[in-house]
């Protein structure tokens, strides 16, 4: 069937419009179909479901999909087929890609709660001096030199603390 | 040993157990899709040796299984006690678990995650399963380091358990929200609250005997406790909305709901063969009986114990032969009579 705006190309749209109760039915070609107004382009609707892929963490598509884990192999392909993350690593190759999925399950990409001891330690003095760190600037920004100076004591000695360990 | 589901407290109320689930890998190998049987292998020993070698208490109150070596029938029967996952028991790769004596602990090893501590209490102790999980995932953390991440947390198979890697449940007879068609709109409002709503024997499994599984979805970001008081907000509306539906019927419809438990209670007790479908959502009836007192009870039955033991696996098991689904439901219909005989 050929299109009936243009009589050319063949038709691959049916349309049907309801105005007032008055029912309209169209069959057009691509081209036509997207000249029209109030008719979706199947272009533009697919592109989009694309670009929902595509976007993930902003790379490319083609890029992320044969990028593989250095440790397991693993590609962001293979991961996307299973849901099954091939190790620890995996974590770190991905963590671009991992990002916004994470933040569209949980609302969150960092953790809050337990902490396995032995990475603990370590860990708390981190977050402590990334803490500290913030009070500096404040401190600086605000002029009260005093107090800035015993926040960076701190910050030394923790560091200090750290680097011993 | 008394296990677990043999206390008096999971007959009480609308709250039957509650479950703690920590998901754990191990830093130095692959995780579970990645992992040869070599290692596999080497995983279950290391995993092993930390619980059975350390010097608490704990060692000699855990039973190591080696599920290779075990039947289908036995399997199913640990799987219808909910000591594994129904993952656990379908893989092909070398598997195992620990279950503490009492049945409150198993420790799944090369599930979906090398790991999966699982703890459940009788009733609403979603407080002391809790910590008892801490505790047995401290225990393993001594010989073993865990794969984690400052900003990921516990890193995990699965995304959707990345984090904390908990999941805290609640399992909970609803009979009557789903006798009014409710269940579905329950799901979908509690969704909103991260929270999910599964059958008795969770992902996949099909609702039997009025009973569910709520869980919480997020892993991240919020810590244990945080998880665990928002499942308590929710599960608590949930208690409300079931004990309003039951006051009412009882208030303006108490014969409907007598004749309703009095017919189940007249079938299970006279009954000569039974599937175990049926004969859940029968037992679901009286267990609603005797929580509002309409069935009288010595206190000797106990309906979520002969809701286990019931199911194919564990009837067969306690039967100790191999039999046809026909023999099976007239030995449930027998088992069923005897338990309540003179009991009710």
């Amino acid at each position: 069937m050929l299109c009936e705006k243009c009589n050319k190309n063949s038709a691959t749209i049916y349309y049907q419009q309801i105005i007032n109760g008055e029912k309209k039915e169209f069959h057009l070609c691509n081209e036509c179909a997207s000249k029209m107004q109030g008719v979706p382009s199947f272009d533009n609707m697919f592109k989009g479901f694309l670009d929902s892929f595509m976007d993930m963490g902003n790379v490319g598509y083609a890029k992320q999909s044969s990028f593989a884990c250095p440790s397991c192999k693993m590609t962001f392909d293979e991961f996307r087929q299973t849901n099954k993350v091939g190790c620890a690593d995996c974590y770190n190759a991905f963590k671009r890609q991992f990002g916004s999925v994470l933040k569209n399950i949980h609302g969150s990409v960092r953790h809050s709660g337990k902490i396995p001891k032995n990475a603990g330690a370590k860990l708390y003095t981190k977050r402590e001096i990334e803490k500290l760190r913030e009070e500096l600037k404040g401190a600086v920004e605000n002029e009260e030199y005093e107090q800035a100076a015993k926040i960076r004591d701190k910050i030394r000695e923790l560091e200090g603390g750290n680097f011993n360990e | 040993m008394n296990k677990w589901y043999d206390s008096s407290e999971t007959g009480d109320n609308i709250v039957i157990s509650s479950r703690i689930r920590l998901a754990r890998n191990v830093k130095k190998y692959p995780f579970s899709c990645r992992l040869s049987e070599e290692q596999a292998y080497n995983l279950i020993d290391d995993v092993k040796n930390s619980i059975k070698n350390s010097r608490t208490v704990f060692g000699d109150s855990f039973d190591f299984i080696n599920l290779n070596e075990k039947s289908e029938i036995e399997k199913h029967s640990l799987l219808e006690n909910h000591s594994v996952s129904p993952e656990l028991i379908n893989k092909n790769k070398p598997s195992a678990v620990l279950i503490k004596d009492d049945e409150t602990v198993s420790i799944m090893i090369n599930e979906e995650d090398h790991i999966r501590i699982q703890t459940v209490f009788p009733g609403y102790n979603i407080k002391k399963a809790w910590e008892l999980a801490d505790k047995i995932d401290n225990l393993v953390e001594e010989s073993i380091e865990y794969a984690f991440d400052e900003d990921y947390g516990y890193l995990t198979s699965c995304i959707t358990n990345v984090g904390t890697g908990i999941r805290a449940s609640f399992m909970i007879h609803i009979p009557l929200i789903e006798m009014f068609g409710q269940v579905e709109n329950l799901g979908q409002a509690i969704s909103k609250f991260g929270m999910t709503l599964r059958g008795i024997y969770g992902e996949g499994s099909e609702p039997l005997g009025s009973i569910y599984q709520i869980s919480n979805q997020v892993t991240l970001g919020k810590s244990e406790c945080e998880i665990i008081d928002a499942l308590k907000n929710v599960t608590n509306q949930i208690i409300e909305q079931e004990n309003e539906l039951r006051q009412n019927l009882m208030k303006n419809h108490r014969i409907d709901l007598e004749d309703k438990i009095f017919r189940s209670y007249g079938v299970l007790s006279n009954c000569r063969k039974i599937n175990s479908k049926e004969a859940m959502q029968l037992l679901s009836d009286l267990r609603l009986g005797i929580i509002t007192g309409i069935l009288e009870t010595n206190g000797d039955v106990n309906i979520y114990k002969i809701m286990m033991d019931i199911q194919p696996g564990n009837l067969i098991k306690n039967m100790s032969k191999n039999v046809s689904a026909d023999e099976r439901d007239i030995q449930r219909a027998k088992y069923i009579r005897k338990c309540l005989e003179n009991n009710i």
